[in-house]
């Protein structure tokens, strides 16, 4: 009788075992998370600190294709020789690849504003970061809502 | 050669800040497709964006497989003197693309 009771005990724990591997497989499979994005971003930050502002992302929180969706990006800067924008680098936490785009300005640009369409293969959060040119690096971020991802779907 | 569409001001004062709009036909596959027979489209994008004022650099933009086809990239710089602005765009399979704008500055 003990001996039956083990080895339901055992099936039960072996089944329980198995609906936790199921539960965590999914997140698992997903093969690009944010680290491959915050693995971008310290590719090009370095060890310096990130701080939130100046830097302004314009991007509609609803797109219903992901294939283009526009993008402006305004960096508050009076671009003279001594105080401009180095660069703009942009990042996707859920694109295959989280590189969009990366620019480089000098005092020449005048104003620092770009604008440009970009893919998203999935509802997320988009990053944007400045550099200017005392060294100091400044971010903004933006949530996108998805309803048709790009890269992955089959879209002539 | 791919067709390329620029907007720049014919004309503009000295010191003005300009809008320059950039527009380049290119498909910039990603690579992360599958096309028919379960078969990888291979990867063929535009990876650098070079534009020049009178031969010195004003813009450069590297871009990655999240820019959508046919980039459009409009960014801004100061007019400083008449003369030409360069644009080039270079990518894999040696894709490159050369397009310059005339520019009188008053």
């Amino acid at each position: 009788m003990t001996e039956a009771s083990a080895t339901r005990r055992q099936i039960l724990a072996a089944a329980g075992g198995a609906a936790a591997v199921i539960l965590v497989r999914p997140a698992q499979a997903q093969r690009f998370t944010s680290g491959a994005m915050n693995l971008a971003i310290r590719k090009v930050v370095g060890e310096a600190n990130v701080t939130p502002g100046k830097i302004k992302l314009d991007i509609p929180p609803l797109s219903e294709n992901g294939n283009s969706v526009a993008m402006a990006i305004t960096v508050d800067s009076p671009m003279t020789a001594k105080d401009y924008v180095k660069a703009i680098h942009v990042f996707t936490e859920k694109n295959p690849q989280p590189n969009v785009i990366s620019v480089m300005l000098g005092p020449r640009a005048g104003r620092a504003s770009i604008a440009t369409r970009i893919r998203l293969a999935d509802t997320q959060t988009v990053t944007a970061i400045a550099e200017l040119s005392d060294g100091t690096f400044w971010s903004d971020t933006a949530d996108v809502i998805i309803t048709l991802g790009a890269c992955l779907e089959d879209t002539p | 050669m791919a067709r390329a569409l620029i907007n720049v001001p014919a004309k503009a004062k000295r010191g003005e800040i300009i809008a320059i709009k950039t527009l380049i036909s290119h498909h910039m596959e990603s690579g992360f497709r599958v096309g028919p027979m379960g078969v990888m489209i291979p990867r063929d994008i535009i990876e650098t964006f070079v534009c020049t004022y009178n031969g010195e650099e004003i813009f450069r933009a590297s871009l990655y497989q999240a820019i959508a086809a046919n980039p459009f990239i409009t960014f801004n710089t100061v007019a400083i003197a008449s003369g030409t602005l360069e644009f080039k765009w270079t990518g894999d399979n040696g894709f490159s693309a050369t397009e310059s704008v005339n520019i009188i500055v008053e």
